[in-house]
């Protein structure tokens, strides 16, 4: 883990508005060197559009995105990722009609050494990139037990495999900060195990942070370091997730206000 | 059924992946370099022909089928590559100069014309390119100075230094010297990294984006490559039918292109190849089928668009992936025979896109 104690990404009062919708409101948050950090919230709170604004496929309305010092909203979306940023998505964004392999190997696009006329005449130093990193795709296959599924298409797999390879696709970026767009969601419990395990050595063997979006919270819990809870937009905890479990606001964004129960009761005869 | 034993990962990279590939494709080349001496000078033509859609199949076949942009005005490209060539050669200029030229000077049009597919998909890209395919058209036309509009273009044969190309046999093999060698640099660029974004974006371009893919850089490369096969088709056209007239260069052109590729297989470089076989032996077979008929459908003036139409209609329902799909099948079946079941080749439906993004 590193010693350096400036946040890897940090959010400032991070804006969104589609129309009349305002899908984030005056978000901030701190990132921490090496940690898992969890944004948590009700469907539609905001989670994945805080995503897509660090991932920059939307453009806040207002507000920064600080990634390693460098202000992220002034980068195009395709730069995102050699920065040194990978993600996930919440319903998997394959190449359906490539095989697992190829898939991994897209992953290394950004570390790509080969040029379009190299690449045409497949010169030798493209062969060389090229088996490269086969051997750099073949270390994270073998982390996370691929083997099996390597040349299959990603069309004939079940869903619980798409989601490792999608997770694989993102380490093969070889990313500083790693973004899990709901990563148990449709897993069943066996599944939602391991991945925690992947997360847990994900982070201690390449130590890769990891800012993910999740509803199981026994997997929140077993993984993450700092949770954020969101609702409607807006910031309603942070903390340890013992405590932001605990916390009313989370409490009755979920389950409703405890105080008034009268919208429940029977209206009486 | 064969088992590759893997010991290395540049068995990966190989283009011949086993020894059946390397004895198959070399009795092919054998076959193909032998032809002018086993068939007849009307049937080398028309093999010369096949070769020459090939590459702009190759082409197209790399922007439709592994960028997932369809252009329904290919035949522009054709085009500025036939007159490009023609206006050269006739000047005097090397033929392999003008070659050059031709693809270069398509490929900075298809530059052009990949603009609006950076904003437009799907539909859109087919009218935006089909509007331009009107264009050029009317360009051809009405540019007579250059053109010799709608009078026609006669085309000199291909010349270097005082010697010329002007037998069938010379001519058809340098289109099979071409056609190799565009085959070998679509293959390369599909097993490097510039052909799997390519792939990356037909699938999915918003995740090909997180990828670090460039996807205005990639997809008017796309273009770039697939309107200099054009063009370099093109060009070899201009020689071998030796008179061009813009209406060579219309709709119908680019629709016979796209049909080509769609029927040969989207998504395999064999089905370009494929596909310029069928639409060359296909009105063959319709003129041979022709006196077979009753009069009032044999003689019917729109019997081969109707013909085709029934095909695509057909290869659409029943075989998406093309003539190359069909292939597959059947080379399946005899290779696990007797194990083949119908629904190996079924795709599973997956209703997991997520459309929020769009």
């Amino acid at each position: 883990m590193s010693t350096d104690t400036t946040p890897l990404l940090s959010a400032r009062e991070l804006s969104v508005r589609f129309g009349g919708v305002l899908a984030v409101n005056q978000v901030s948050f701190d990132v921490r060197r090496g940690e898992v950090f969890t944004l948590i919230g009700p469907n539609g709170a905001g989670k994945t559009t805080v995503f897509n604004l660090i991932s920059r496929i939307y453009t806040p309305t207002g507000g920064s995105i600080h990634f390693d010092g460098i202000e992220l909203t002034q980068r195009a979306a395709h730069e995102v990722a050699s920065m040194g940023v990978a993600r996930t998505f919440q319903n998997i964004e394959l190449f359906e009609h490539a095989s697992v392999l190829q898939n991994l190997l897209i992953g290394r696009h950004t570390h790509r050494r080969s040029g379009f006329w190299a690449d045409l005449m497949f010169t030798a130093s493209a062969r060389k990139a090229a088996l490269h990193d086969r051997e750099q795709v073949e270390r994270v296959i073998d982390f996370l037990d691929l083997q099996h599924h390597r040349d299959t298409l990603i069309a004939g797999l079940p869903y619980g495999v798409r989601k490792v390879v999608e997770l694989a696709r993102a380490l093969c970026v070889e990313p500083q900060l790693l973004l899990l767009d709901e990563p148990s969601s449709g897993l069943n419990v066996e599944e939602t195990d391991d991945m925690a395990y992947w997360i847990h050595d994900i982070r201690r063997e390449y130590g890769i942070t990891v800012l993910m979006v999740e509803h199981d919270m026994s997997l929140v819990s077993k993984v993450s370091d700092r949770v954020l809870a969101m609702n409607q937009g807006e910031v309603l905890a942070q903390g340890s997730p013992a405590e932001v479990q605990v916390h009313p606001g989370v409490i009755e964004a979920y389950l409703g206000s405890t105080h008034d129960l009268s919208s429940l009761r029977r209206p009486s005869a | 059924m064969r088992f590759t034993f893997k010991t290395r990962y540049e068995q990966d990279l190989n283009l011949a992946k086993h020894g059946g590939h390397r004895f198959w494709y070399s009795l092919l080349l054998l076959v193909l370099a032998a032809s002018p001496w086993l068939i007849s000078e009307y049937a080398l033509a028309q093999l010369t022909f096949v070769l020459i859609y090939g590459i702009v199949g190759l082409g197209l076949m790399l922007l439709a089928g592994f960028t997932g942009l369809f252009s329904i005005g290919h035949a522009a490209f054709l085009g500025v590559g036939a007159y490009t060539e023609a206006v050269l050669v006739n000047a005097g200029l090397p033929f392999p100069l003008a070659l050059a030229a031709a693809a270069m000077l398509s490929a900075a049009v298809g530059v052009v014309v990949g603009l609006p597919a950076l904003r437009v998909k799907g539909m859109y890209l087919g009218i935006s390119t089909m509007a331009f395919g009107f264009i050029v058209a009317e360009v051809f036309a009405r540019w007579e100075s250059l053109t010799g509009g709608n009078a026609g273009l006669h085309v000199k044969a291909p010349q270097i230094f005082g010697w010329a190309l002007d037998s069938g046999v010379e001519f058809y093999f340098l289109c099979l010297l071409l056609a190799v060698g565009s085959t070998l640099a679509v293959l390369n660029l599909l097993r490097a990294p510039t052909g799997r974004a390519f792939v990356a974006i037909r699938d999915s371009e918003i995740s090909a984006q997180s990828m670090g893919i460039h996807l205005a850089y990639y997809k008017t490369l796309s273009f770039a490559v697939s309107a200099a096969l054009a063009g370099l088709g093109g060009a070899l056209y201009a020689h071998m039918i030796k008179f061009l007239s813009p209406d060579q260069f219309d709709i119908i052109q680019s629709i016979d292109l796209l049909l080509m590729v769609v029927i040969g297989g989207l998504g395999s470089v064999h089905g370009a190849f494929l596909g310029a076989i069928f639409l060359i032996t296909m009105p063959q077979l319709i003129g041979a089928g022709k006196g077979l008929l009753p009069d009032a459908i044999g003689q019917a003036p729109g019997l081969k668009a109707a013909v085709y139409g029934i095909v695509l209609i057909a290869f659409v329902l029943f075989e998406p992936m093309g003539l190359y799909g069909r292939w597959l099948k059947v080379r399946t079946f005899f290779s696990i025979f007797p194990f083949y079941r119908r629904g190996m080749f079924k795709r599973q439906k997956s209703f997991q896109k997520s459309d929020r993004l769009r």
